[in-house]
């Protein structure tokens, strides 16, 4: 079925006339006031780039939930619009300084979540990376299931698109829980806000206990070997793992659903390592990128290149025995599948891509 | 097959976990006998709550533990004196020969006897440590990641590996051990509590714990359960639910003051000569990364289920002590208020 859905990315062919993101029109409708001021920054760049832009889309937007730059901004709203948005703003910061939101056990904070960490990619995913995802009804809309991907990038702006994809894009937002390595929340600031925002350690403990509570997981199962791989080895899958996420998806009878992400290869392209440092610092890997850090810290601007995140069909894992996580050779055999599955579906995203940036 | 309790000895009634048991069980007229035991005597009010609950001063660490045991014929013993709070056990180095040394000889004591048929052990989750690579909730066989270095959580190790080597010597008597997670109420005194009544609460820069919390009265409930019937194993303790440590401290109408990690020992010095708040290292960790535990085989196999949440609990502790927001929630609706009439008098488009 797939396949289908790719030919548009071969067939389209002006630079000016790309077909806009599908995007479900309910979502948008619902989130009118969402990042204003970078929607509007980020569209007038878009032009560059040649991409069709809905102007109508960014100029309906009301205030950024977290900004006091109310007033500031030309809204053509009338003023009881204001005032819900001034209303709602408020509310929120006095529900923030009051403490009166709810945590889970996990630390996952919806209320931050949905109001500040969202609005705060949601730019960078919409108009810097002008993210396509396919194939979102593969994702189940309820109930537990494990989304495997691919990991590139340098620092895992991959994770945090496909977050705001999950949210975004799916007929019902879901929030992906992510599994990410235990570096992320022994460093100060980072581990605090990747709780919040729902994402734990990678171990099989906490990944049965999401998944069986019916949450959306995502897991990276190449870890720094994949995220820190040279630019030249680019989209070529690294080990995965020990296929301890496909034993946590079968002891809990949730689909595997494998996800290709095309375009953050782009972003940091690491030419070189620097290791001493990198063992001086604690991190798996000190990356030299064309930008980093000969430009200091705008080398840290990701390149804006065009990203496509395919769902690809869900794997059953139900339909095996209940003992089937302790057969070893089922579980590669698992993980096999689901790594060449990625792979296939990366080198057909890429046969249909013509240029990494503009797509 | 459990036989009630008729003669129960409960150590550490000087404290508020050890005088309400006590009281509790006092209050049980099927019990023959309460006998509290403690190195310092139990304030008037507790006595008097205790009604006709004995008490013995008696140090555990003295081998006369032995023979109080015996001539009363004791057949439920609760240790229920651990403590994690250097502040109100005469420092940490005696802390630690109350909890450790204490806890040897009551064992000791209890092997010995031929009266003594069932064994309750206040231990804590701090024997899980805390760290960045730990699950996010522990449960019984979780192995800890990092074994704590030293301190109460060290000590509380200790003693779960000499209460383990007794019931492997006394296989007769079933030995129910209790990890606690961090007491809070209106009554109870520990670090935690001082520490959330702080004007300015410390916290580590750029890190925000997950907190689970219990409420004192269900930390008693527990104990009292624990004595009454035969229910060996290890359980955690804990409420359900979690506060993040910026989330309960703007809860009590706290100001959080963020310290740069390698400030924190410094600090944690400070607060501790200025007799406000003593925290350990290791107690110390649990502000960067927390501890949850989970809480099933407490309500599945124990039988018990916490009345309060942490978050309730929580604000029985901040309504029952009054401690008085420093950020007036009224304050915030009126400046809410204003800003929304700001919005109504600005023309549209402005």
């Amino acid at each position: 079925m797939p396949e289908a859905r790719v030919i548009p990315l071969h067939a389209e062919g002006t630079e000016g006339g790309r077909r806009p993101r599908p995007r479900p029109a309910p979502r948008r409708a619902s989130r009118p006031g969402v990042g204003s001021l970078a929607e509007r920054t980020a569209a007038a760049r878009g032009t560059t780039v040649g991409r069709d832009q809905d102007t109508g889309e960014a100029g309906e937007t009301g205030v950024a939930p977290t900004g006091g730059e109310v007033a500031a901004l030309p809204t053509p709203q009338g003023p009881t619009e204001l005032e819900a948005r001034v209303a709602e703003v408020g509310e929120f910061l006095q529900r923030r300084l009051t403490g009166r939101y709810a945590v889970d056990d996990f630390g996952f904070d919806r209320d931050l979540t949905e109001n500040v960490v969202m609005p705060v990619l949601r730019p960078l995913y919409e108009h810097w990376f002008r993210v396509e995802t396919i194939g979102t009804e593969n994702v189940p809309l309820s109930g537990g299931a494990l989304l495997v991907a691919n990991h590139s990038g340098t620092l895992p702006l991959d994770a945090l698109m496909t977050t705001v994809a999950a949210h975004d894009d799916l007929p019902v937002p879901r929030y992906l829980r992510m599994l990410a390595a235990d570096l992320v929340f022994g460093l100060p600031g980072v581990g605090a806000v990747a709780r919040k925002a729902g994402h734990t350690l990678a171990c099989n403990a906490d990944a049965e206990a999401l998944l069986s509570a019916g949450e959306l997981v995502g897991v990276w199962p190449e870890g720094f070997k994949g995220i820190g791989k040279d630019f030249a080895d680019r989209y070529k899958l690294q080990r995965f793992g020990r296929g301890g996420f496909v034993s946590a998806a079968l002891r809990t009878g949730v689909p595997i659903v494998p996800c290709s992400i095309v375009g953050a290869e782009e972003i940091y392209p690491k030419i070189a390592d620097l290791g001493p440092l990198a063992r001086l610092l604690g991190f798996p890997y000190f990356p030299i990128t064309p930008t980093w850090p000969l430009l200091g810290p705008l080398g840290l601007v990701p390149l804006p290149s065009k990203w496509y995140i395919e769902f690809g069909e869900p794997i059953p894992t139900d339909v095996y025995d209940p003992g089937a996580a302790d057969d070893p050779m089922l579980v590669f055999n698992l993980t096999d599948q689901v790594r060449e599955n990625i792979q296939q579906t990366l080198y057909r995203l890429l046969a249909g891509r013509r240029n990494a940036f503009l797509g | 097959m459990s036989e009630a309790p008729s003669v129960v000895l409960v150590t550490g009634v000087s404290r508020f976990l050890g005088g309400h048991l006590a009281a509790r069980l006092a209050s049980d007229p099927s019990i023959e006998r309460v006998l509290g035991v403690d190195t310092t005597p139990p304030s008037r009010e507790m006595r008097r709550r205790m009604g006709r609950a004995e008490f013995v001063r008696v140090d555990i660490r003295n081998p006369l533990i032995g023979k109080v045991i015996s001539t009363a014929k004791v057949d439920t013993v609760v240790h229920a004196s651990l403590s994690g709070n250097p502040g109100a056990s005469g420092g940490r180095s005696m802390m630690m020969e109350m909890n450790v040394i204490g806890t040897m000889q009551l064992l000791a004591a209890c092997q010995r006897s031929d009266t003594v048929r069932r064994l309750v052990v206040k231990s804590t989750s701090a024997v899980y440590g805390a760290s960045p690579r730990d699950p996010a909730t522990f449960t019984e066989t979780t192995e800890p990641k990092a074994i704590p270095p030293g301190g109460y959580a060290k000590d509380a190790v200790e003693i779960e590996g000499y209460v383990r080597s007794f019931s492997r010597r006394r296989p007769d008597i079933p030995v129910t051990t209790l990890r606690f997670v961090n007491l809070i109420g209106p009554r109870i005194d520990t670090s935690f509590v001082r520490y959330f009544s702080l004007p300015l609460v410390p916290v580590v820069m750029g890190y925000d714990a997950r907190v689970q919390l219990l409420h004192e009265e269900d930390a008693v409930a527990v104990l009292e359960r624990a004595a009454a019937e035969d229910l060996p194993g290890v359980f955690n303790v804990g409420a359900d639910g979690v506060l993040m440590l910026s989330q309960a401290i703007r809860r009590a109408g706290r100001i959080s003051l963020p310290v740069p990690q390698p400030a924190v020992p410094l600090v944690g010095r400070f607060t501790r000569r200025a007799r406000l708040v003593d925290f350990s290292p290791e107690q110390l960790r649990l502000l960067n990364f927390g501890r949850v535990v989970d809480t099933t085989k407490l309500r599945t196999e124990f039988g018990f289920t916490p009345r309060w949440t942490t978050v309730q609990a929580f604000d029985d502790f901040v309504a029952g002590r009054s401690l008085r927001p420093i950020i007036d929630p009224a304050t915030l609706g009126r400046v809410q208020g204003a800003a929304t009439a700001v919005a109504r008098a600005l023309p549209s488009g402005a």
